[in-house]
This record gives C-alpha cells, structure tokens and sequence, in this order.
C-alpha cells in the first residue's frame, strides 16, 4: 500500500469543498431548515467507497470546518462526522451491496445519528429545544442520496479517483 | 501469461490499511477525546479565540466563494443600471442629504448644548465616535443561532465584543474575531441579552433574545411600570459594550398578569436583522478616551479605579487602542 497507487485526492478534496460551500450557501429563509447535510452525504459516500483514504479522521476535520464555518462550538459536528465515519466504515462491505432503496435508509439512520450527536451537544452546553422540523434535513438527504451517489460515482470513475 | 485474476489483484490491491497504524476504534477514540477537549475550551473557558481566528483563514476561501455570486450580482446590476434609474437615485438622495442636513444643523446645537450642560453637572461624556462601515458575507450560519459574518475584521481593529448596529437601530455585537471577517451574535439570539431603558422615562431593564428574528423579551419589568406598546427602547449604555442612546427596539406587546411578578413584555426590534447587507461598526466614544494616543491619561493610570472618568471594565493595550473585557458579555 503505498501512497503512489492513491490518485485523485484532488477531487475528493473537491467534492468536500463543494459541499462545505453548500453548506453555507445563503437560502431563502423557509428553506433554511431544510438544508440537507452535505457534508454528510459526501462523507458517507468516500467512507463507503474508498474507506481506505477517507475514514473517521477525515470526517472529524470535515466536522471541524463545518463548526467554524457554522459558528458552532468547536468540536460540535467534528465529534458527530467521526461517529458517523466510523459507523460507515464498520460496516461499508454491506451498505455498499445494498439495493438503492436500503442503502438510502441505511444513509438516513447515519444522517440522524449525525443530527442526534450535534442536537445533544447543543443541549448540553444551554441552546434551546428544537421542534418536528430539525429532523427534515436527514429525510431530505436521504431523498437526494441516490443523486448524491450517482454523481459522486461519476466523478470517482470519471476521474480515476482511487 | 498472467491470469485476469491476477491482473485484478494487480489494479485493486488488497486493502492492507486496517493492518497498519492504529484501528479505526482508535482513531474514533482520539478523535472523541480530542472533539470534547475543543468543546470544553471553547465553550467553558473562552480561550481558544486564537485558534478560532488561524483557522478563519482556512475558511475565508469558502466564504468568499460562497460569497461570490451575489457580489456578481450586484456588481452586474451596478454596471447595467440605465441613466435614468441612476438619476432618479441620485434624487433622491440629495433631497435626503439636504432633509439629514437640516436635522444635523439642530443635532449639532443640541449636542454642544449638551456637552456644555454635562460640563456644569461634571460628568465626564464623550459623543465622538468612531464608526466603520462593513459588508455582511452571504453565508448562512447555524439556522438555529443569529449570527452573521462580516467582511471586517482584525486588520481593520474589530474587537470582541464591538457593537453592530444598521441604519434603524443595534444589530448585536461581534463574537469572534478572524484576520479579515468576523462572526457577530444578533440581539436575537436565544443567548443574547442587552441593557435597554424606556426612551420616555429613563426606565432600565434587560431585552433579551428569543431565537425569533422579530422579537425580543423583556422578562423583568415590574407589573407596576410604566411601560406600555408603541414605546422606543434605546440602549442604556450599562453593559460598557454599547454606546448609549441607540435605538434597539419597539415595544409590541404588554401583558400584565396578577399572578406573576413581572409583567410580560415584547418588543420588535428596530434594525433590519435579516435584510441589511450594510453594517455600522462602532468604537464608542467613552472607551477612546484610553487609547494610547491620548496623551492626557497614561495607560496605567487609566486602569486604576482612582482615575476620573475612567472606565473600570475597560482596559488599554498598545497593540489593539480599543479594549473590553469579551467576560463581560451576558
């Protein structure tokens, strides 16, 4: 295994930057709860398929990023992708042969592990409740998720990403 | 000849990474431990500022990519406006200057008249301030805090703690800050409070945030007060952080209920929180009077509780002229 055989870091570096500017692209305010995870989803899908470069340290800087970005506390959403980075990583050899539709609630079961981590450690340090809607983004996500996989797929083979 | 197979295994190596280097469980582990260490420094003890401001730099990019398209745009809609808008503008304007004027020609006889009635009671007041004009960047923050980014930030002197304020009224105050932006908390947020008083008769309370962008709480105004809809709340100017006498917010509603000890109380604010692109930031003038420049009161001098009219809470440095003790914030 030597560094010589990876290729195409550069595009996933990309695709994390993409969603990273997703994730802070300025919305209408009636969508602005609606937001899905990008960051997420575009973790979950290189865990899944390249659990070899991208893994649960990848996650926690991804997370740490989406906590300045996000003005949360730092740490908050580092904490949370780790979890989900690893949950994937246990057990990427079944998701990844799952027909879409279960891979899909596979994927909606790690984005509310996601929100469930960070909505706890809000909690804990005094922000307020949260009503019905915080859970939407999880759903939406797994809605997009066979976009999301097809696209990521693309640029994967695309791109000889390795 | 070599077998397919073989060739297989040549282009997708087996994955030796999980032999090498510490499991991910391990990781997971660190990664945890180093995540709840962040929090609690963070959050507890205020003191990772420096890393917060190192890393906005690592984001700045994405921020300004984010950021990107409307600038476009409204460069775009600059470019391509027709004569005729850019004049009718230009109106518009100068019929407002010439009303802003008029009201400034009075403004300036009041505040000479108060500097000079201030000087009998021997109060010492400053109105002079400094004030900077800054952009918001288009990002959307965390959808269940009010925050917001501004296009300012340490080259430019931005402080912890820096009032904001807009056109109508105060904005909020700046939470933290990078090299070239900042992140300001909105007087809305749920764990935001400011010092107002009743600009009718002087009566001092607490407004806090709601987590609703068009409301603010007034929890502890007694069910004797004098306080009812329709009246202005300006900032008192207690806290040390905000100048006094702006404009904060409007009282909407007023329910007096027996069984409880104080009544219950909200108030819209004033300044255009979710709409203004524009922001004012402001060096209020009191705490100028500690800045190195001014010969008159030395540095450490000024931070002894003797010295007249001195702020206690504030304290002065060389490196940044304008100090408040980010503590102070509620």
């Amino acid at each position: 295994m030597t560094l010589a055989r990876h290729h195409g870091g550069g595009m996933i570096l990309f695709t994390f930057f993409v969603a990273l500017v997703l994730t802070i692209v300025p919305l209408p305010d009636w969508m602005r709860l609606l937001r899905p995870d990008w960051v997420g989803l575009v973790l979950i899908y290189w865990c899944m398929a390249l659990p070899e470069r991208v893994g649960v340290v990848s996650g926690w800087l991804a997370g740490l990023l989406v906590d300045l970005l996000t003005g949360a506390v730092l740490g908050q959403h580092a904490l949370a992708l780790s979890v989900v980075a690893w949950l994937t990583l246990r057990f990427h050899q079944r998701v990844r042969l799952f027909p879409m539709l279960q891979q899909a609630a596979t994927v909606l079961v790690l984005l509310i592990l996601h929100q469930l981590l960070s909505l706890w450690i809000s909690r804990f340090i005094g922000r307020p409740g949260v009503d019905w809607v915080y859970w939407a983004p999880s759903f939406l996500g797994m809605l997009i998720w066979p976009l999301v996989y097809s696209a990521l797929r693309g640029i994967r083979r695309g791109f000889l990403v390795n | 000849m070599r077998s397919p197979c073989a060739s297989l295994i040549e282009r997708c190596p087996i994955k030796l990474i999980f032999t090498q280097g510490p499991s991910i469980t391990t990781r997971l582990t660190l990664c945890i431990a180093l995540s709840v260490v962040l929090m609690v420094m963070d959050h507890k003890y205020h003191n990772l500022e420096s890393l917060r401001a190192a890393l906005s730099v690592v984001i700045y990019p994405l921020q300004l990519t984010t950021d990107l398209p409307g600038t476009i745009s409204e460069w775009v809609g600059e470019s391509l406006a027709s004569r005729r808008h850019l004049q009718e503008e230009n109106d518009t304007l100068r019929t407002q200057e010439l009303m802003q004027k008029v009201q400034l020609q009075r403004l300036s006889a009041l505040e000479s008249e108060n500097m000079r009635l201030r000087e009998l009671l021997d109060s010492s007041f400053k109105v002079g301030e400094k004030v900077l004009i800054a952009e918001l960047l288009s990002v959307n923050l965390d959808p269940y805090k009010h925050q917001i980014v501004i296009n300012k930030g340490k080259v430019n002197d931005v402080y912890p703690g820096q009032p904001l304020l807009d056109a109508k009224g105060v904005m909020g105050q700046i939470v933290h800050v990078g090299p070239y932006t900042s992140t300001a908390m909105l007087i809305t947020d749920s764990s935001h409070a400011i010092p107002v008083q009743v600009n009718r008769n002087g009566l001092r309370t607490i407004a806090l945030g709601t987590g609703t962008i068009n409301r603010l709480e007034l929890p502890y105004i007694p069910n004797n007060a004098d306080i009812r809809p329709g009246d202005l709340l300006v900032t008192s100017g207690l806290g040390g952080h905000f100048p006094p006498g702006y404009p904060v917010a409007e009282v909407t509603a007023v329910r007096h209920d027996p069984g409880h000890t104080f009544s219950q109380v909200a108030a819209a604010p004033l300044a255009e929180l979710n709409r203004s692109r524009e922001v004012l930031l402001v060096w209020p003038g009191k705490i100028t009077l500690l800045e190195p420049s001014d010969k008159v009161i030395p540095a450490e001098q000024a931070t002894g509780p003797a010295t007249a009219g001195s702020q206690p809470a504030a304290r002065s440095s060389s490196a940044t002229p304008v100090q408040v003790d980010p503590e102070d914030t509620e």
